[in-house]
């Protein structure tokens, strides 16, 4: 009953996403191509958050490096668009695949840390890679510090749609796919074994799961989910420089994470969402403090940004998922 | 047979007579998007927070700027809205807050965006889109280029050529020279090594050693011994100011006495000479196109006086060492003036008209004898700098005013 319901609100919400942008035409100022564009940056941040969502929230293993997968994905996307004439669809698996093989690869020796030692290793990945990427015999391919510049996806087989329109379908598309994908992982046997790991990591061991092969394997998917997002970004944003995939991105995710619920597919859409609104509209409510309630301070918007979260995590502890969960739950029994 | 009735003509005389009226309506027009009557919207990134916020003052100083402008009646009656957003050196960030700028708050040009990534982010956009991208603030050469992109523009001296000029100075008057360069490793620091090798041209192999940084390490002394070790006997430093204060200091503290050149970028009094030490500090040169407000000669000079006079009434509590108000204040004032030469025609083709069309202009702080400069086919508003060689606490400008050789 309860699975049948949220499938329906799913349908109701996915047919509202594709139907929106089609009023782009009749409402340009309210479905606007920036808005258009916001969202799919919104799209964007959510896969991202769901790939660490995959490893943090249902695998149990922390990590502060997941900025390192998205600049592996990018750069993936952006050399083979720029190098190599590739088409940008076409750039999604190979960043899938280049960056499972990077995470994968870090899982291994990852294997042996856990909890702040993880969290340190991961750290360390996301500093190392903007200076990998600067690196002088690197600078040919990725351009240095210079960064690429790219072309934004052109709009296929001549349909009326704005670019923005196209780069939205094309992140929506791209996002229904991985999140689908992602809750038939999780509801299969490799997805218990999975969240056994995280609960209880000497008895799943004890009853014949491979541990180490799922976590390393866990951490591969979560890169490339993370690594997707990243190609996409480079499409959207049709520019990637070191800059760019600084230590704060990977602090972002798991802002989003933590906010939208971890451990929830459902969180990481919210969390996503959260992070670029709250991101875009932090510098609007610093204003609107300063200017019209008043108060004489310069608060800045990463301030409000701050202040938010507490508030957020003081009255939603599980999250804004768990949280409109909760929610639901006790409007149904009264 | 086909008659034309009398309904089907009516009406084929009113769509020309609407077409020929709307027309002339074009011909007329004075405004684009950001433009009206009563106000210019003007938009604006800057990094009020993250690694680069130090500059965020810039920001601060032309949102002070404007107000006085407004508060004075505006420009040709029209009040200014300056509109300013955080990117936070984070070009896709950049990317977000232009695209908002343009396409919600239809402003009439960007003015001033901060740093070469993020600038370089929404470069093609901002061409795509016809809005003008004025004065940027970064020094890379590759703003310069109306044939590519007409509509952007840069505004102080380009990095490149400002290298050109050093190298050309060690070959000119050192004999025997054997260089060792000290750089940040970004795109500043790059666009003023290809500068240099550029300048150097034949004689590149001068150069006997190469160190590099990163803004996040904590100190140069390592980068700094390995120079001396190579045996170079010129410095060529490319560092901002508190990596080239230690740089000056460190070389000092191990006895190593290289003529020293310092970028422009770090030719601060404040910033950077008196933390490195006045006497380890002499001899240096360097090279200007400001007024270094922390350096006594300017005291007396009208353009400084005026602009204490501001800082002191619309910034109180700034830290007037700090060079960036100043450039930041020159900048503005040409923006000003870009604006005001566009009169009742505010369209973003007369607004990159007017900014390509300056002769020998006069903006207050710039060195005596350095004007901007601009045309169809030159985008550099600024291409003189005066070598500065330090002397007690001040720079003693030596030499011409040199000027980039035009290509």
């Amino acid at each position: 009953m309860r699975a049948h319901a949220s499938r329906k609100w799913v349908a109701v919400l996915v047919a509202l996403a594709i139907v929106i942008p089609l009023f782009h035409p009749l409402m340009p100022d309210l479905v606007s191509n920036y808005r258009l564009f916001l969202v799919s940056t919104m799209i964007i941040a959510s896969i991202a958050v769901l790939g660490l969502n995959l490893l943090t929230g249902f695998n149990g293993q922390i990590s502060l490096g997941h900025s390192a997968f998205y600049a592996v994905g990018a750069y993936t996307a952006a050399i083979l668009m720029d190098k190599l004439d590739c088409p940008y669809y076409l750039t999604l698996p190979a960043a899938a695949v280049l960056s499972f093989i990077v995470g994968y690869l870090f899982g291994l020796p990852a294997l042996k840390l856990e909890g702040h030692y993880l969290a340190l290793a991961t750290f360390a990945l996301a500093l190392a890679v903007p200076q990998i990427l600067k690196y002088k015999w690197l600078e040919d391919l990725t351009g240095g510090v210079q960064g690429i510049v790219l072309l934004k996806p052109e709009v296929p087989f001549g349909l009326p749609l704005t670019e923005d329109q196209w780069l939205y379908y094309y992140c929506l598309i791209v996002m229904l796919i991985l999140y689908w994908a992602a809750a038939n992982m999780l509801n299969s046997r490799s997805g218990r074994a999975m969240m056994a790991i995280r609960d209880y990591p000497i008895a799943a061991g004890t009853m014949g799961i491979n541990t180490a092969l799922y976590k390393t394997v866990t951490f591969g998917i979560s890169a490339a989910y993370t690594g997707i997002a990243g190609a996409l970004s480079a499409s959207a944003v049709a520019f990637v420089a070191p800059d760019s995939f600084s230590f704060f991105l990977s602090i972002k995710f798991l802002i989003g994470l933590v906010v939208g619920g971890v451990g929830s597919l459902t969180g990481s859409v919210i969390g996503g969402i959260f992070y670029v609104l709250v991101d875009n509209s932090a510098q609007a409510l610093s204003t609107f403090v300063k200017n019209d309630i008043g108060l004489q301070f310069d608060l800045s918007a990463y301030t409000v940004f701050g202040i938010l979260l507490i508030v957020l995590m003081y009255l939603m502890p599980m999250g804004i998922a768990g949280g409109l969960f909760a929610l639901i739950r006790r409007l149904r029994r009264s | 047979m086909y008659k034309t009735n009398r309904r089907a003509f009516v009406a084929g005389v009113s769509a020309a007579a609407i077409l020929s009226g709307t027309r002339v309506a074009f011909a007329e027009k004075k405004y684009d998007e950001g433009a009206s009557d009563t106000e210019v919207k003007i938009g604006h990134t800057n990094p009020y927070s993250g690694p680069a916020s130090s500059y965020g003052v810039i920001g601060k100083l032309h949102q002070a700027y404007w107000k006085a402008v407004n508060d004075r009646g505006g420009i040709n009656g029209r009040k200014i809205n300056f509109i300013t957003y955080d990117d936070g050196y984070s070009p896709p960030k950049t990317v977000e807050m232009v695209r908002k700028l343009v396409e919600e708050d239809r402003v009439l040009c960007t003015f001033n965006t901060l740093g070469t990534p993020c600038n370089t982010a929404i470069h093609k956009y901002m061409n795509q889109k016809k809005v003008p991208q004025l004065y940027v603030a970064t020094g890379a050469s590759k703003w310069g280029d109306p044939k590519h992109f007409p509509w952007t523009m840069g505004y102080q001296p380009d990095y490149q050529t400002e290298a050109v000029i050093y190298a050309k100075h060690i070959l000119a008057n050192i004999k025997n020279a054997r260089i060792g360069v000290l750089m940040q490793n970004d795109d500043y620091g790059k666009d003023y090594f290809e500068g240099f090798k550029k300048g150097l041209g034949k004689d590149v192999g001068q150069i006997v050693k190469h160190a590099s940084y990163e803004t996040t390490d904590p100190t140069v002394d390592s980068q700094v011994i390995q120079l001396k070790d190579s045996g170079a006997n010129v410095f060529f430093n490319i560092s901002i100011p508190k990596f080239a204060a230690q740089a000056i200091r460190k070389a000092a503290d191990i006895g190593w006495k290289p003529i020293q050149y310092l970028n422009n970028v770090s030719a601060s009094v404040a910033a950077t000479m008196k933390p490195a030490g006045y006497e380890n500090c002499q001899g240096i040169i360097s090279s200007q196109y400001l007024m270094d407000p922390t350096d006594h000669q300017w005291d007396t000079n009208a353009d400084m006086k005026g602009w204490h006079d501001f800082m002191a009434k619309r910034m109180p509590g700034a830290n007037t060492a700090d060079a960036a108000y100043v450039y930041a204040y020159s900048v503005a004032h040409l923006m000003e003036e870009t604006l005001k030469r566009c009169g009742d025609n505010l369209t973003r083709a007369n607004l990159m008209k007017q900014a390509a069309g300056f002769q020998k202009f006069r903006v207050p702080l710039l060195l005596p004898g350095i004007t901007i400069n601009t045309s169809a086919t030159d985008f550099y508003p600024i291409q003189a700098i005066r070598l500065a060689r330090f002397n007690k606490e001040s720079w003693d400008q030596f030499g011409d005013i040199m000027h980039a050789e035009s290509s």
